[in-house]
């Protein structure tokens, strides 16, 4: 097939923009999950914060991404380079499925186990960290799971504000009205979808053993 | 101070209540040393609530819960719940941990060395009738009168002088029920510890309980040896006995047969 040909001929480039793209996702899923695992985890805690924490978080899903990179052009430093921008734009999406699921793994925790833990003389911190954590983790990381594939996703649009990835060809060959180019950034994408898909799960399995 | 004849816990004129509803008035009661105070009473009577404030699960709107002659108020919480073994109905047993880590888990919080909760643990599974080899078992793979075993054994492992136990037996089978009942007993004659347990169950509370409180809707009807019970002139007290209908006798003569 002459997509398989033209990505060979170009594996050069195929493999910089993947970079590049690995290098958006993993970031900006990265900051996701350090910012969304607290607040999930505070909003399990302080009910009151749960409605406007997770409205806001739902608000920035519906922007439409293109919308969102542009929106954030015009910030002071973050402007300067695309590829900030686009770790920010990613960052924010794909906090909602991390929260949300830290505050449904940690409110599903069995409450009969929770007043057992607390009436034994457990401390707030060791309820956490021995008890709700690791009971939520499976839910959390589905969470990170599917924040990762759409970050893939979303990350193919990057591009459009020239911060680099896989988009590149996307977009290249919507305007060269060109599927081989299309699919050179399209096939690569999907894979590494799957394969952080694989990944995350692979991450669960290790964790859940120990 | 605590002399060995001052009471253990002693509820000083408690009230509770959440957003308007009294769920607890004007309690006085005293639990000595080495009892089983049976607090007995329907499904809102208070008497989870009352379980609750001796080891501040709950505090008391007005009043005050003693322990060991201290108000359990100014005592460190986190050492207060640690020094009381506390059971519940559902057991609430840690499902990711082994039969050994949910056994081992108080003691390993409160710092002992390990070799010697390790020693403990095999020690307190023998205690509630398990084998050694259900340490490395799995809440999920055991049965639910095991699995309440392993909750008294784990409310057991640091050696509280009090336990709390909330309807422990409630969601097992009558057979079950009967065999953890006895081996309470027996366990009881070893240990003496202060056991305070909440029941609806006449039955259960006439065969463990060494005084039973009745109470009824936020008050405390009254506090009466088994016998006393049985035969009691009081309305409250009759009702509750006619309710349960026969065969209470052999239930209450427990310690002669």
């Amino acid at each position: 097939m002459n997509v398989f040909r033209f990505i060979l001929q170009n594996h050069e480039q195929v493999l910089e923009l993947t970079l590049e793209h690995l290098w958006l996702v993993g970031l900006s899923t990265l900051f996701a999950t350090l910012i969304g695992i607290p607040l999930g985890i505070l909003i399990a805690h302080r009910p009151r914060l749960n409605k406007p924490v997770l409205a806001g978080a739902n608000i920035i899903q519906t922007i439409p991404s293109l919308a969102l990179f542009g929106f954030l052009l015009p910030l002071p430093w973050l402007g300067e380079r695309a590829d900030r921008l686009a770790i920010l734009a990613l960052t924010l999406y794909a906090l909602l499925p991390i929260i949300r699921n830290t505050y449904t793994g940690i409110r599903g925790v069995d409450p009969a186990v929770m007043e057992a833990g607390r009436g034994m003389g457990l401390t707030e911190s060791q309820l956490l960290l021995q008890v709700e954590l690791p009971l939520a983790l499976s839910t959390i990381l589905s969470g990170v799971r599917v924040a990762v594939v759409i970050s893939v996703g979303l990350a193919t649009i990057a591009a459009a504000i020239g911060a680099g990835g896989l988009g590149e060809f996307i977009f290249r060959g919507l305007a060269m009205v060109d599927n081989r180019v299309i699919l050179a950034g399209a096939i690569p994408a999907a894979m590494l979808a799957l394969a952080a898909d694989l990944g995350v799960g692979w991450i669960e399995r290790r964790l859940q053993a120990q | 101070m605590a002399s060995p004849l001052s009471p253990i816990i002693e509820f000083r004129d408690v009230s509770f209540h959440t957003a308007g509803t009294q769920i607890l008035s004007g309690l006085n009661l005293k639990v000595d040393l080495g009892e089983t105070l049976v607090l007995l009473g329907r499904s809102g009577s208070g008497k989870t609530t009352t379980l609750k404030l001796v080891n501040r699960l709950l505090s008391p709107t007005r009043g005050e819960v003693r322990v060991n002659g201290v108000s359990n108020a100014d005592t460190d919480l986190i050492r207060l719940r640690r020094s009381i073994g506390y059971v519940i109905q559902e057991v609430g047993l840690f499902p990711h941990f082994t039969v050994e880590r949910n056994i081992g888990l108080v003691p390993r919080i409160s710092g002992w060395p390990e070799d010697r909760v390790r020693a403990r643990v095999p020690e307190l599974l023998q205690l509630v009738g398990l084998a050694p080899e259900f340490g490395s078992r799995y809440p999920h793979q055991l049965s639910g009168g095991q699995r309440q075993r392993v909750g008294v054994a784990r409310a057991l492992a640091a050696d509280p002088e009090i336990l709390l136990m909330d309807e422990p037996f409630g969601a097992l089978d009558p057979i079950t029920r009967d065999e953890l009942q006895r081996e309470f007993l027996s366990l009881q004659q070893k240990l003496r510890k202060t056991v305070v347990f909440v029941t609806h169950d006449l039955r259960e509370a006439l065969r463990l309980g060494s005084r039973i409180a009745l109470m009824e809707a936020g008050r405390l009807v009254t506090v009466l040896a088994p016998q006393e019970f049985l035969h009691s002139n009081d309305p409250a007290v009759a009702a509750y006995v006619r309710a349960f209908g026969d065969g209470l006798e052999s239930a209450a003569n427990r310690g002669t047969s």
